[in-house]
């Protein structure tokens, strides 16, 4: 069969990330209305029922996450969508996702913070909280597009991952990528990897829901399959019933770990330009890798060897590729909108190769490739 | 082998590593006694039962039982009970909460389920205490009661949970006690045939921290207490209000039909592929 040429369409960040979440087979969103998040939702609603999905409107962002981990147990693939201040009352939900291994995919389109903070203007200040924002030890995979095409292949992707390692999986979008509009190829007939969840196939009385395997990600069994077990936030032993024994949690809680950190190779994507004999090399993501781009382009026009190691994976932090760049270029230059919360992993990881420059916007605006090349001048 | 056993052997988890968690004389176990018995008597499959719970002493009851069981976050097993039911309208799903899971920490979630009227029934046993942490005042402590949080006394006024439901536009609500076992399997068996919101509250007793720091006694003088303050609706209605002070009801509430939410969704499916015009 000869298949259809892409389609030319021009779409929005949040109208890709439907797209994307349609494709990988997304059937159940449940969220609640903000800015800048909440196109996500009102296409959704009218997209989910035409595929037989369910859409629903919560009365919270606590709900909405319960809902997508309640219709994730029952098969479906789930997500929500939202902003800082709902992503703040997700975070303890997001630890019973990651406790109880169940795949889930939250959209946080970034905005000004802390606290209402600036509601329609652009930030980055949410990626140590998506790390680290649920409380206990935890792993967490974190992803981070760029432009309208990424926002549709990465919401594929970490709906892949979720289901690969039974975990939830972030979308972190700036303010700027996820209203922006950009000419995109998208198609139905495009070959797309789609993971599903890898399912029982054993008898019932022989599943241990929670064993370990080598890829230490047991096989999910859904509600109502004659598969009975029990799904808890507590700490929980193989069968899943709740354990306090040393010598059980902790086995439980370093393959939660295991799933993810043997697995960087799968994970960790990003985009290197110019980078291989870069002197200057600027390590950005989001809509900042959008204006190191141009500035690295420029700087090439002008004779000075410059890069950008754009991070599309922000968690697990891309270390072998931040060391690489480390050792290769004599300058390190780290745009951010917010203080500083990538650049101090950059710096974390760097045994003094290279010197590393900071650039911190946190007014509510874009960094400029004209602020990125002033930076580099005045640094390099 | 008894009747009694088999239910055991047929309901209860032999993987499970028992003791269970529950204070000798819980309430509990006579309501887990009575949920067992009236899911028997409907005759449901257990692979379609999902018995959802929160966080606290009824948060526990779960995992003794062979069902698809969820052990959530507190306050929340309503709106993973949503997400089930709405990914899956085949299931039957159960939702037991406490006083506290239910209302305080999960009031919103309570109301809105109820609005929204998901076809899930929702158990809530209602001890007036947060039992699990050692006995602080709940939503449903009454005023001028002690607790581990007012030693002085309660000085905040209760709310009652049914009449919450009834308003919220729950269709079926029944209110039991841990002393009516009889009744309270009833509630749960009409409960659970309801389609739509259904709400069984259940009056128990915390002998261990409610029932001593009020001096109410042992959990069989707490269950006395529950027979002699509950009349039953047909009573009620010809009662006068200076009789029915210190009293609640118990019964039937409320039983009338709406469509369910997953029926109402089913026509905007239709609606968005322009089956029906609305």
């Amino acid at each position: 069969m000869k298949k259809k040429p892409l389609k030319e369409r021009l779409l929005q960040g949040n109208e890709a990330v439907v797209e994307g979440a349609l494709r990988a087979g997304c059937r159940f969103f449940a969220g609640y209305p903000i800015t800048p998040a909440t196109e996500i939702s009102e296409q959704l609603s009218v997209r989910l029922p035409q595929v037989d999905g369910t859409f629903i409107q919560m009365e919270d962002e606590i709900a909405s996450l319960g809902a997508v981990i309640g219709a994730s147990l029952a098969g479906v693939k789930s997500m929500t969508a939202t902003s800082g201040p709902g992503f703040s009352l997700m975070q303890e939900n997001l630890g019973f996702a990651i406790i109880a291994e169940v795949p889930c995919v939250v959209v946080n389109a970034m905005r000004g913070g802390p606290s209402t903070g600036l509601p329609t203007s652009p930030a980055q200040s949410d990626v140590m909280q998506a790390r680290w924002g649920t409380h206990g030890d935890h792993p967490i995979i974190v992803l981070c597009p760029s432009t309208v095409r990424e926002c549709f292949d990465l919401t594929v992707r970490a709906f892949n991952y979720s289901e690969k390692y039974r975990i939830p999986v972030i979308l972190l979008i700036d303010e700027v990528v996820a209203h922006m509009r950009e000419k995109v190829m998208i198609s139905d007939e495009e070959d797309i990897e789609v993971f599903n969840r890898v399912r029982p196939t054993m008898p019932p009385e022989w599943y241990i829901p929670y064993e370990d395997t080598p890829q230490g990600v047991p096989a999910m069994a859904d509600f109502g399959e004659g598969y009975r077990y029990h799904v808890t936030g507590l700490t929980h032993d193989v069968r899943g019933f709740p354990t306090s024994r040393p010598d059980e949690v902790d086995p439980f809680i370093r393959r939660l770990f295991r799933k993810v950190s043997q697995n960087f190779a799968d994970l960790q994507m990003g985009e290197h330009f110019h980078i291989d004999d870069a002197d200057v090399a600027i390590i950005a993501y989001g809509c900042v890798a959008r204006s190191a781009k141009r500035a690295v382009s420029d700087c090439r026009e002008r004779g000075i060897k410059a890069g950008m190691l754009k991070l599309n994976t922000l968690w697990p932090f891309m270390r072998t590729d931040v060391e690489k760049v480390l050792r290769q270029a004599k300058v390190v230059i780290v745009p951010e909108m917010n203080m500083g919360q990538i650049s101090r992993e950059v710096k974390r990881v760097n045994k003094g190769e290279a010197k590393v420059f900071t650039i911190n916007r946190v007014d509510g605006t874009i960094i400029t490739p004209q602020e990125i090349m002033a930076r580099i001048k005045e640094v390099f | 082998m008894g009747d009694v056993t088999k239910l055991i052997h047929h309901y209860l988890r032999h993987d499970k590593k028992f003791p269970h968690v529950w204070c000798p004389g819980c309430g509990i176990g006579i309501i887990l006694g009575a949920l067992i018995r009236a899911i028997d008597h409907r005759g449901y499959e257990k692979d379609d039962i999902v018995l959802v719970s929160g966080i606290g002493c009824t948060g526990r009851l779960p995992v003794y039982v062979d069902f698809n069981t969820l052990h959530t976050t507190h306050g929340r097993a309503l709106t993973f009970a949503t997400g089930i039911k709405l990914a899956k309208p085949r299931l039957k799903v159960i939702v037991v909460m406490g006083d506290g899971d239910a209302v305080a920490i999960g009031g919103n979630h309570f109301i809105h389920a109820a609005r929204r009227n998901i076809d899930l029934t929702a158990v809530i046993v209602n001890n007036s205490v947060y039992g699990m942490t050692g006995g602080q005042y709940s939503p449903t402590t009454p005023y001028g009661m002690k607790t581990a949080t007012s030693v002085y006394s309660n000085v905040e006024h209760s709310f009652s949970i049914s009449e919450l439901a009834v308003t919220a536009g729950a269709v079926f609500v029944g209110r039991g006690t841990v002393y009516h076992a009889k009744l309270l399997e009833s509630l749960m068996e009409k409960a659970f045939q309801k389609v739509g919101f259904s709400v069984v509250e259940i009056i128990s007793h915390c002998h261990t921290q409610y029932g001593r720091m009020n001096r109410m006694g042992s959990a069989v003088e707490m269950m006395q207490w529950q027979r002699d303050h509950a009349v039953t609706m047909e009573k009620a209605a010809q009662m006068n209000e200076e009789d029915l002070k210190d009293m609640f009801r118990i019964g039937v509430l409320v039983d009338r039909d709406l469509p369910p939410y997953q029926d109402e969704y089913e026509r905007v499916r239709r609606w968005s592929k322009g089956v029906e015009g609305k």
